[in-house]
């Protein structure tokens, strides 16, 4: 039997017929035929693709910005010592098409923000295997922004899954209908740090010394360089130094490997942990583009660290949420008008009820009712012509005492 | 003039550019800072920055009464994630705060949460001068000073703000500003 024949014919008792407990809407064919968008290809990355590919997706792109590192090779098993240095999303785009005939992985190499909101348009849905909170808020910011109400096809789910340790968690975000990733911003494990007086008077862990070391000495000695983690010479330096201290507080336990962990903030990796998440993101893509059974509604937090817990509950969206907390109006309004003008009109619109908006271009203070140093400097815009403020088109972000967070407002001159 | 509910490429495109939830945030938090009480002035370097600024505080009342100290706050594109980075750009003698700057206030670093906002962080730095606290030393000298010879420490405090040396530091004036 080749490959292909195995997984199809696998699959295909469970979908090549509809039965009296298949959800309404049932749509088979719809797995061959979707594009689907993994993000990282990492520890969890690696399971993502094997799983998907597996489960009869065709057609899978997947994008990260890292190479292979030897210290990868534990867990991220489309990867093998000749690997070590090449990019992670081709060796593992070549891997899988390798072994699973008749399913097209499209890698690229780079940065998720190297792409645009058209390139993100032509995924059926995005699945994240990320391990940093900035990413995370920035895919979430992007794939919120695209959807447009008045057109269901903007509508990209995300499902995002993270592990940390033992614990982990998968999710759905659906853009505008449940929280998205910056409405539970709140919810993030916060890096571990300790009391800056801590550091510099009564240390008592190896880490405390690390701390005195990173946050006290380095910036003292190298005003002008940020701590990169991956840099061998910094990480020495910051030993060092932290041994010196260690050795004056008679505190034992400062490594290498401590101080890179404390600087970089490491958790370790459990590769069961990241195939347990990654099953769960997997099972809920198929569920979603095929529409066979009832999806994630819309969090499920994995805990193994104490015993073993599991729940799922509907997390709910953020009123003030600076990503899908704001309101979108488009406003037709002639350019000749003053921007005192433009923000007595909106004084006058009876939805919102501002007092005192503030109002932003994307670079550019336009009038900011406070601190009074800024309502000082930008007042003389008052009286200017939006055409001399502004281009047709842009989007100004309002915030007002009686906005939740903000109003953006597209502008088209007329 | 007409109003209607966005439609998605309605609008001429290339201008698809958005802020981010950081910068929208910032202007909410910025905007928001309407009943600043008068020891407290903002100066923005460049007005359309909300990421970099200065605060200058000068304090009514307490040791550090008439003196006038200023913060630089440098923020992140990972705000509110990551807390603000306060600066005091002055030699100042406080048992709170060391000979470089640093600040040792719980809400900047271990005490941070994404509800925070740039007011929260004010009012810290408010309360840092009415009650300098001399059990969480950055500056362990005048910690001890403070602990055991409020006197000396308040005299100190005179002698530092005039611009006067202790323990060989040389301190600036901050009457001047």
């Amino acid at each position: 039997m080749t490959h292909q024949t195995q997984w199809t014919t696998s699959i295909y008792p469970l979908l090549e017929r509809t039965g009296p407990f298949a959800n309404t809407g049932f749509e088979p064919e719809a797995l061959h035929t979707c594009k689907i968008l993994v993000i990282g290809a990492g520890g969890l990355g690696c399971e993502l693709l094997k799983n998907l590919a597996l489960s009869g997706f065709k057609d899978i792109h997947v994008i990260d910005m890292d190479t292979i590192d030897i210290s990868n090779l534990n867990r991220q098993f489309l990867f093998r010592q000749s690997d070590v240095g090449k990019s992670k999303a081709e060796v593992a785009a070549n891997f899988i098409m390798k072994r699973i005939v008749g399913c097209k992985v499209t890698p690229y190499f780079g940065k998720i923000q190297d792409k645009d909101t058209e390139y993100y348009s032509q995924f059926t849905l995005i699945i994240c295997g990320l391990d940093s909170v900035e990413a995370r808020r920035w895919i979430n910011a992007t794939v919120v922004g695209m959807f447009d109400p008045e057109d269901p096809s903007t509508l990209k789910p995300i499902i995002d899954g993270g592990t940390e340790g033992l614990k982990g968690q998968s999710r759905i975000i659906l853009p505008s209908f449940t929280a998205c990733y910056e409405c539970s911003l709140e919810m993030q494990t916060k890096p571990k740090t300790f009391p800056i007086c801590t550091i510099a008077n009564t240390p008592r862990l190896p880490e405390h010394c690390i701390e005195f070391a990173s946050v006290l000495e380095w910036p003292k000695h190298f005003p002008d360089t940020k701590i990169d983690g991956d840099d061998p010479t910094h990480i020495k330096w910051l030993l060092n130094t932290a041994l010196e201290r260690a050795k004056e507080f008679n505190i034992a336990g400062v490594t290498y490997s401590l101080t890179q962990g404390v600087v970089k903030n490491i958790i370790p990796a459990i590769a069961s942990t990241n195939a347990i998440v990654a099953a769960s993101c997997a099972n809920e893509a198929f569920k979603i583009v095929t529409n066979c059974s009832i999806y994630l509604n819309n969090y499920m937090m994995y805990t193994g660290d104490d015993s073993i817990y599991t729940l799922t509950f509907p997390l709910e969206k953020k009123e003030n949420c600076s990503v899908c907390g704001s309101a979108k109006v488009n406003l037709d309004i002639s350019k000749e008008k003053t921007l005192l003008e433009l923000i007595d009109i909106l004084k006058e619109l009876p939805e919102f009820q501002l007092k005192k908006p503030s109002l932003r271009s994307l670079k550019t203070s336009l009038y900011m009712q406070a601190p009074p140093f800024l309502e000082e400097k930008t007042r003389v815009n008052l009286d200017k012509p939006l055409m001399e403020l502004i281009t047709n088109g842009e989007e100004l972000t309002i915030t007002d005492i009686n906005l939740p967070i903000s109003l953006q407002l597209t502008v088209t001159f007329v | 003039m007409s109003l209607k509910k966005k439609q998605g490429g309605a609008a001429s495109s290339g201008n698809s550019k958005k802020q981010s939830a950081a910068e929208i945030r910032l202007q909410k938090d910025v905007a928001d800072l309407s009943g600043l009480p008068k020891t407290m002035v903002m100066d923005f370097p460049d007005p359309n920055d909300f990421f970099n600024f200065f605060l200058r505080v000068t304090p009514d009342e307490g040791f550090y009464r008439g003196g006038t100290f200023k913060f630089s706050f440098k923020i992140n594109t990972n705000y509110p994630h990551d807390p603000p980075k306060v600066l005091c750009t002055q030699k100042i003698y406080h048992p709170n705060i060391d000979l470089e700057g640093n600040v040792c206030l719980n809400i900047l670093r271990e005490d941070w949460k994404p509800v925070l906002n740039i007011n929260s962080v004010l009012v810290g730095l408010q309360y840092l001068f009415l009650e300098p606290n001399a059990d969480d030393p950055l500056n362990k000298d005048a910690a001890e000073v403070l602990r055991k010879q409020r006197n000396v420490f308040e005299s100190n405090v005179n002698k530092s703000m005039r611009g006067g040396t202790i323990n060989g530091v040389v301190f600036e004036n901050v009457f001047a500003n």
